[in-house]
C-alpha cells in the first residue's frame, strides 16, 4: 500500500523532481558505479603508462633516482631497433609463439573433437584434462625443473624408457636445441585444455540439422569435415588463437623459473630481456622504450586480428 | 558407415565413441602424471626423491612437509642423544637426519600474505566490477565501447613493461613490499575481467525486475539492491573465483615487487632449498598445500570455466 502511495506521488509530480524522490539521477548513478574502477585503473594503469613513455626518452636508471635523467629524445627506440639482441629476443619470442599455438591448436581441437563424440564419462575426463590450466605457471613451472632432470627426472626416465637413449644424455634445460623445446613442452601441457575448452564449445555450437542435410546429401565424412565442421569452429578457434597469442606473447613466469632465458639467451623471450634490462642492468629508460614497442605491437597485432575474426564470423 | 548410422544419421557409432573414449582417456591420465608427481614427492625422503630409477613405489615420509615447516640446523649425534625424547613426529624425522628443529620457516608467512592479497583483491575486484557492470549493463553511458575496449585494453600490457613504471611510484608513494599495494595492483588487473563477466552476467537478468520494483516506489539503488544481486549471486561467484585464482596464482609482480614482507607464495617456493640444492621433498609439499584450494575451485567452476576464460566472449 505505501508502495503504491509513494509510486502514484512520484507519478504526480514532474520528471525532475521525481527521480529526486526516488533517489539519485539514473545519470548520477551510472558514473557513481563506473568511476571507481575508471580512476583506478587510471591510477595503477594509465599514469604509469605514461610515465613509462616520458621515461622511454631519458636515461633514468631506477638504481640511481637522485641523478638528473637526461632527455635524449628518440635515442633509445632508435637502439633499441638496431640492437641485435633485441632482435634475437624477438625471434625466440616468435618462435615460442608459432609452436605453442601450432601445438595446442592441433592437440586441442583433435581432443575437442573426440570429446565431441560423448562417449560414456566424457564429463568427468574432460574436468581431468582442464586441471592443468589452471594452476600457477610459476609453481608448476618450477616443479617440471625437477621432471627434466638429466638422469633422476621422470620426464628424461619416461622418454629413455620409450627411445632407448640413455637417461644421462636427456637433459632438457642446460642443452642448447632442446631448451626452446623444455618450455614449448610445458607451455603445450599446461594449456591445450585452454584450446580444447574453446574449440569444444564452438563444435558444440554447430547445429545438427546440417550434418542431417549433408547425410540425406550423402556427403562424406570428410567433407563433412571440411565444410561443415572446421568452418564453423573456426571462429571459435581463432578466439582461442587471439587468447593464447596475447598471453604467450608476454610470457614470464613460466620460462623465467624453468629457464631464467638459458642457457645463454636461447630461451630468453622478450619479457625476460625486459626483466633483465630494466631489474638486473637497471637501465630504466630503455626498458621503458622496449615495454612500450612490445606494448604497441601486442595492441596493433591483436587489433589487426579482431578484424580479421570479425570478418570470419559476419561469413 | 552407412549401416553403423542406419538409426540416427548423425550420432558418432559406438566403435568411433569407444576410440574417442580411449584416447581421451589415455590424454588425460598422461597429462595428470606431473601433477600425480608432485603429491607423491611430497611424500617421499629426500634420497628416495632423487634415486635412479625414479622410485613408484616407496614408503611414505612426512619430511617433506616437515622441512617445508621448519628451518634446521646439523647437529652432531652426540647433542641429539644428549636431548630429551621427541616432542613429535617432525622432530623425530628430522633428528634422524642428525638435525635439530631451529624454528618455523617462512612458508606460513608467504602463504597468509596469498590469502590475505588474494582474497583483499579480489573482494575490491569483485565489488568495483559489479558496480561497473550494472552501470554498463543499464545504464546509457557515454563512449560505453570505448570504455569497456579501455578496461580491457589494460590487460594486454606484459607484466614486466607494467611493473617498470609501478616500481618507481610504489617507491615513492611507500608502497613497496606491503600487502596494500599488491591488493591495489592486482584489483586493478582483475577488475577488467570482473567487468567483463559480471556485464554478461547482469545482461542475462531482464529488466523487467527491477523496473517492476522500481513501480513499486523502490528507488533505484534499491532495486540494484533487492532484486539484481540476489538474481547475480551466480555470476558474482564464478567471477570471484576466477579472480581468486588469478591472484594466488601470480607471479610477475610478485616477484618482481616484493622481496619480503608482503611476499606471497609463488615467488617464494622456487627458493626452498636443503642442504645441496633443491629440497624437492618440501618443494612438492609447499607445491601441494599451495595448488589443492584451485583444484577444488576448478571442479565447483567447471560449468562457468569456458566463460570466464574468454572474458565472457564464449556463453555457450
Amino acid at each position: 500500500m505505501l508502495n503504491r502511495t509513494a509510486d502514484s506521488v512520484a507519478r504526480a509530480t514532474p520528471e525532475p523532481l521525481a527521480r529526486k524522490v526516488r533517489g539519485i539521477s539514473d545519470k548520477g548513478l551510472a558514473w557513481l558505479f563506473i568511476s571507481p574502477t575508471i580512476l583506478l585503473l587510471l591510477a595503477i594503469n594509465i599514469f604509469p603508462l605514461f610515465w613509462a613513455i616520458y621515461l622511454s626518452f631519458t636515461n633514468f636508471r631506477a638504481n640511481r633516482p637522485n641523478e638528473v635523467a637526461k632527455n635524449l629524445g628518440l635515442a633509445n627506440y632508435k637502439r633499441i631497433l638496431a640492437d641485435q639482441d633485441i632482435w634475437i629476443a624477438m625471434q625466440t619470442t616468435a618462435h615460442f609463439v608459432f609452436w605453442t599455438i601450432l601445438l595446442q591448436t592441433l592437440i586441442g581441437f583433435t581432443l575437442a573433437w573426440l570429446i565431441d563424440r560423448k562417449f560414456r564419462g566424457h564429463a568427468f575426463w574432460t574436468t581431468i584434462i582442464l586441471v592443468p590450466m589452471m594452476l600457477s605457471p610459476a609453481v608448476v613451472g618450477n616443479f617440471w625443473r625437477f621432471l627434466y632432470e638429466p638422469q633422476i627426472g621422470l620426464f628424461a626416465y619416461a622418454v629413455s624408457f620409450v627411445t632407448g637413449i640413455p637417461a644421462t644424455e636427456i637433459s632438457m634445460l642446460s642443452n642448447v636445441s632442446l631448451a626452446p623445446w623444455s618450455i614449448i613442452i610445458v607451455d603445450t601441457w599446461m594449456w591445450t585444455p585452454y584450446v580444447m575448452l574453446i574449440c569444444l564449445a564452438g563444435l558444440r555450437s554447430i547445429p545438427e540439422y546440417i550434418y542431417e542435410a549433408a547425410e540425406v546429401d550423402r556427403a562424406s565424412n570428410w567433407r563433412q569435415f571440411w565444410s561443415i565442421t572446421l568452418p564453423m569452429a573456426l571462429p571459435f578457434i581463432m578466439l582461442a588463437v587471439l587468447f593464447r597469442g596475447i598471453e604467450n606473447f608476454k610470457m614470464f613466469d613460466m620460462v623465467n623459473l624453468l629457464t631464467g632465458g638459458g642457457p645463454g639467451s636461447t630461451t630468453e623471450v622478450a619479457s625476460i630481456t625486459l626483466k633483465r634490462q630494466a631489474f638486473e642492468s637497471w637501465r630504466t629508460g630503455y626498458s621503458s622504450a622496449f615495454a612500450i614497442i612490445l606494448f604497441v605491437a601486442v595492441f596493433g597485432l591483436a587489433n589487426i586480428y579482431v578484424k580479421a575474426l570479425n570478418k570470419v564470423k559476419q561469413r | 558407415m552407412s549401416l553403423t548410422s542406419a538409426h540416427s544419421v548423425v550420432a558418432p557409432s559406438a566403435t568411433s565413441k569407444r576410440v574417442a573414449g580411449t584416447i581421451i582417456v589415455a590424454y588425460a591420465l598422461i597429462s595428470i602424471v606431473p601433477l600425480l608427481w608432485i603429491f607423491a614427492t611430497s611424500f617421499k625422503t629426500p634420497p628416495d626423491s632423487i634415486a635412479y630409477p625414479p622410485k613408484i613405489l616407496f614408503q611414505p615420509s612426512v619430511e617433506g612437509y616437515c622441512n617445508l615447516f621448519t628451518t634446521r640446523t646439523r647437529q652432531t649425534p652426540e647433542y641429539i642423544n644428549s636431548l630429551g625424547p621427541a616432542t613429535g613426529l617432525c622432530d623425530e624425522t628430522v633428528r634422524k637426519r642428525n638435525m635439530v628443529i631451529a624454528g618455523p620457516s617462512n612458508f606460513m608467512p608467504r602463504f597468509v600474505n596469498s590469502l590475505i592479497i588474494a582474497f583483499g583483491s579480489t573482494f575490491c575486484a569483485v565489488f568495483l566490477g559489479t558496480l561497473s557492470a550494472y552501470g554498463f549493463s543499464r545504464f546509457k553511458v557515454p563512449l560505453a565501447d570505448d570504455l569497456l575496449f579501455f578496461i580491457l585494453s589494460t590487460r594486454m600490457m606484459p607484466p614486466i613493461a607494467v611493473a617498470i613504471p609501478i616500481y618507481l611510484m610504489y617507491r615513492e608513494l611507500g608502497l613497496s613490499d606491503t600487502a596494500l599495494g599488491m591488493i591495489l595492483l592486482y584489483t586493478a588487473v582483475n577488475v577488467s575481467l570482473a567487468v567483463w563477466l559480471l556485464k554478461g552476467f547482469i545482461d542475462e537478468i531482464p529488466r523487467e525486475y527491477e523496473e517492476a520494483a522500481m513501480i513499486d516506489g523502490y528507488t533505484r539503488l534499491q532495486a540494484f539492491w533487492r532484486t539484481v544481486l540476489p538474481q547475480a549471486t551466480t555470476g558474482i561467484a564464478a567471477t570471484a573465483i576466477f579472480c581468486l585464482i588469478f591472484a594466488w596464482n601470480e607471479y610477475a609482480f610478485a616477484a618482481l615487487l616484493t622481496s619480503g614482507t608482503a611476499q606471497t607464495a609463488p615467488p617464494f617456493i622456487p627458493t626452498i632449498i636443503g642442504e645441496g640444492g633443491q629440497d624437492w621433498p618440501a618443494v612438492a609439499a609447499g607445491t601441494t598445500i599451495f595448488l589443492v584450494p584451485i583444484l577444488v575451485f576448478t571442479i565447483l567452476l567447471r560449468k562457468q570455466l569456458l566463460r570466464g576464460i574468454t572474458f565472457g566472449a564464449v556463453r555457450k
